[in-house]
């Protein structure tokens, strides 16, 4: 399935009772097992964008749809940046969320839990509630949680901003080799750009005042390891030029600030 | 010129002292020693303060005639009654005024505009609907609970934040299942903090309730022992109410770690 943006606009009441226009004309595709990644500034409208393509807001113009051969329900999957994993809930528990919900039986709640609880390398955490759990460790379980669902649209807002460095590297070596397991088609919301340029197929560059789109830019270096020695030129090439793009609007939203 | 050496030490270790567990009985037993010791002296006169002694004496006489059984019970059958009809409407009504805006726009208004009467003020009026008998005392006990469990649920629901609700129904909840499974333990914590609360406007309701209309029940009971001026069986009765009050919190406690074992 083929996920469409098509011709998407969202406006907002600010607190002065005023309109303020967040995201115009916003046009794109997701295709399957494609990975897209939305670069930008901070308030160019990343997480309302993917908000609305994750049913959590309505837009104000246009629409969001699946495109494809069959006729079933799209099933998504969001990982939060908040994590938002249940407290009340063990990592086991809030990894089986979702096949709980959709009616799945006890025994392909146990397999699928977990399958996804080992692929994030949480084995032997299962009984373990969140606050048990490190930063790194928690967004491991938001991650499980939805991949169990297999989901047709695989949604992540800055999964990684709130963990360290030396976490983020690691996790973001991880999220590419589940990827590479189990190829959803993904959109990846983050402000860095190295991450964007590490994991993307294509990087859809966001511009604020009001929110609409720079340039969708495709990443021609192979999926897999392309922090190599000897893809740095180009991976810094792609860098630079996402950075030029994007250096003026976040120079502007930090005199806001 | 020598060395002078200066030991940091921790400043805030007042904050983490360990009190051994024998201290709080040593709190209990020393005040009903010096109590007793009061009596003893004749310092105040037993017909207003009875001896710890004497009141237990007396106090094991009721319970052997079974006169203390009896009240008692019928204290405890009313209360129960009365909270947990008041407990499940509460939690129930809060719930869903919390959910649901219309609701909250149509209901709450009038909760709040009963909420502060003194519920006691409402006995005459629920005598004359349900009759003298249990039924007007289980009321009055429920709609004291009522309140407060219904307040204290509807902030509780109000304060789970609205990012697990969104997780959620994303990992395909229906509002149903969003209640039972997000709101309601997001908000337990505090709907215990309103049964707590509860708990003392109850024994409170009970008490009034039983000196205004009852036979039996400890309430009844202390005050009959009040006109006939016998102050040890009235403190018995007092007692006993100190008791059950105490058993009860005991009891929230219990059920609050049970329920609540990821805090
Ligand atoms: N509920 C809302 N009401 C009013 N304005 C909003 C609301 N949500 C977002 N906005 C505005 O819309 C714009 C885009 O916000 P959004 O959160 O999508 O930005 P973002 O790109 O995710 O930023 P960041 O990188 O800081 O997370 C901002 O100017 C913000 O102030
Ligand atoms: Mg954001």
């Amino acid at each position: 399935m083929r996920v469409v943006v098509d011709n998407v606009e969202k406006t907002f009441i600010d607190s002065k009772k005023r309109e303020v226009t967040a995201l115009e004309n916003i046009n794109f595709s997701i295709e399957e097992q494609e990975f897209v990644v939305l670069v930008g500034p901070s308030g160019c409208g990343k997480s309302t964008l993917l908000n609305i393509v994750g049913g959590l807001l309505s837009p104000s113009k246009g629409e969001v749809y699946f495109e494809g051969k069959e006729q079933k329900n799209p099933k998504l999957g969001i990982v939060f940046q908040e994590i938002a994993l249940l407290p009340w809930r063990n990592v086991y528990e809030n990894v089986i969320y979702g096949l709980e919900e959709s009616g799945a039986s006890k025994q392909e709640q146990k397999v699928k839990g977990k399958h996804y609880i080992d692929m994030v390398g949480l084995t032997g955490f299962e009984k373990a509630f969140p606050k048990q759990l490190s930063g790194g460790m928690k967004q491991r379980a938001g991650i499980a949680r939805a991949l169990a669902v297999e989901p047709d649209l695989l949604l992540m807002d800055e999964p990684f901003s709130a963990l360290d460095a030396q976490t983020r590297t690691i996790m973001q070596e991880e999220l590419l080799t589940i990827w590479d397991r189990t190829r959803l088609s993904t959109l990846y919301v983050t402000h860095n750009i190295q991450e964007a340029v590490y994991l993307a197929d294509r990087v859809i560059v966001l511009s604020r005042h009001p929110g609409h789109i720079k340039k969708i830019i495709k990443i021609e270096l192979p999926k897999m390891g392309r922090d190599q020695e000897k893809y740095r030129s180009q991976f810094e090439r792609y860098s630079q030029e996402i950075w030029s793009l994007i250096r003026h609007d976040a120079e502007e939203a930090l005199k806001e600030a | 010129m020598a060395a002078v050496k200066q030991v940091i030490k921790n400043r805030v270790a007042f904050l983490d002292q360990k009190v051994p567990p024998y201290i709080p009985v040593l709190g209990i037993t020393g005040l009903l020693l010096i109590w007793e010791l009061i009596c003893r002296l004749n310092i105040v006169p037993p017909l207003f303060l009875p001896a710890p002694t004497a009141i237990v004496a007396d106090g094991w006489q009721m319970i052997s005639s079974g006169e203390l059984f009896r009240h008692l019970m019928a204290s405890l059958t009313r209360i129960l009654g009365g909270y947990a009809i008041g407990t499940v409407l509460g939690i129930t009504v809060g719930l869903i005024l919390g959910f649901s805006k219309w609701a909250d726009a149509i209901f709450t208004p009038i909760v709040y505009s009963i909420y502060p009467i003194p519920k006691i003020a409402l006995l005459p009026l629920i005598i004359l609907w349900f009759g003298i008998g249990e039924m007007p005392k289980v009321a009055i006990i429920a709609l004291g609970v009522f309140f407060p469990v219904l307040i204290n649920t509807f902030s509780g629901v109000k304060n789970v934040d609205p990012i697990l609700i969104k997780a959620a129904v994303t990992f395909g909840s229906n509002h149903l299942n969003v209640i039972r499974k997000v709101i309601l333990p997001g908000a337990l914590p505090t709907i215990f903090a309103g049964l707590k609360l509860a708990a003392g406007t109850a024994l409170l309701l009970l008490v009034s309730a039983e000196m205004i209309a009852a036979q039996y029940g400890i309430g009844a009971m202390v005050l009959h022992y009040g006109n006939l001026m016998i102050t040890t069986k009235l403190m018995a009765g007092v007692l006993l109410l100190s008791l059950l009050g105490l058993l009860f919190n005991r009891g929230l406690q219990w059920l609050e770690r049970r329920l609540i074992p990821w805090k």
